[in-house]
């Protein structure tokens, strides 16, 4: 059931015939956790925030500082030095107090998948995709991956639980790329932030109502200098160490999308 | 009339037109012009062909090949 608050609040959601009622009432209902707080996570749980889903678990171990600032966009200048999931707790309350919300001021561990329905990885470093990637895989959790390079972006989202055919990210990127660098050393425009952080939303979004098509076993990729973007099928790698042969009783929530 | 004789096909290899004799793999093409899929995903078709089965995945006249370079920033 909905206040009458609520129903003002979530009003574009509720006209819309892929969420309506029932969408909204699924997006109250979940849990989603959200790793890396930089330009992909913290604009995501913004839009996730207000999109009120009712359980949002902010998980990165870095404080803000100002050079995050020319693209994640969730901070003020007077974060500088404050914790990330703090700082974004804060914030993410103020847009929604309805949304119950917890941080986690350290790096991700498998814990912080007990009990959620998605995860939304926007990392920063392939090990720590790796992590999260293996993690997600044992837990029978859905993963929503985005990624930036310089002038480009990636989201997948990944769920072998669900399906024989569906890769884990393990079986897109099976190793880290050599030379691979984070935004500190090859630079990044600050506006692609925005557009791959709200794909990464809307996807989630997608998937916890079921609303079209998500992105499932497939890439969208973006290219902002050209301006184009395009969707490419992803298929699972039979060799896959991570979820070749994983055990789809392992999973112990209800898989998405409904 | 003259016989014909497949002898070569013509692949867009990063959208760039390339001939090749038949039968090649798409582990054959990659590692003809030293490209490194290390550091990239390798997309035929629009499909993302996993590393394990580069060897397995034979190219045929007309097949767009692309390398998706990894991207990790957050």
């Amino acid at each position: 059931m909905f206040s009458e608050d609520e129903i003002e609040r979530y009003a574009r959601h509720l006209m819309l015939k892929e969420i309506g009622g029932e969408g909204q009432q699924r997006l109250k209902q979940a849990t989603v956790t959200l790793v890396g707080l930089g330009g992909l996570g913290g604009t995501a749980g913004q839009y996730l925030a207000a999109a009120g889903v009712g359980r949002l678990r902010l998980v990165d171990p870095d404080t803000v500082s100002l050079s995050n600032l020319q693209r994640q966009v969730p901070y003020e200048t007077a974060d500088l030095n404050a914790p990330k999931p703090k700082v974004l707790a804060r914030r993410l309350h103020a847009l929604n107090p309805n949304v119950a919300i917890e941080h986690h001021e350290r790096a991700f561990e498998a814990n912080d998948l007990r009990g959620v329905d998605l995860a939304l990885d926007g990392t920063d470093s392939f090990p720590a995709r790796f992590a999260i990637n293996q993690a997600c895989v044992e837990a029978g959790v859905t993963l929503v991956s985005g990624a930036l390079g310089p002038w480009s972006g990636q989201v997948g989202a990944f769920a072998p639980h669900v399906g024989a055919y569906q890769p884990c990210y393990a079986c897109f990127v099976p190793s880290e790329p050599p030379e691979a660098e984070a935004c500190a050393v090859h630079g990044v425009v600050g506006a692609l932030a925005g557009v791959v952080a709200c794909q990464m939303a809307l996807e989630a979004i997608k998937l916890i109502t079921g609303a079209g098509t998500p992105l499932l076993g497939r890439l969208w990729i973006y290219d902002a200098l050209k301006a184009e973007g395009r969707t490419l099928n992803m298929a699972k790698d039979p060799a896959c160490p991570v979820c070749a042969g994983a055990a789809a009783e392992k999973n112990t929530i209800a898989p998405l999308p409904h | 009339m003259t016989k014909t004789a497949c002898t070569s096909i013509t692949i867009q290899l990063n959208g760039k037109p390339i001939d090749l004799e038949p039968g090649l793999s798409l582990a054959d093409v990659i590692r003809r012009h030293r490209l490194d899929p290390q550091k990239a995903a390798v997309e035929h078709n629009l499909n993302i062909v996993p590393r394990s089965q580069l060897e397995y995945t034979q190219v045929a006249d007309g097949d767009r090949i692309e390398l998706v370079e990894f991207v990790g920033g957050g």
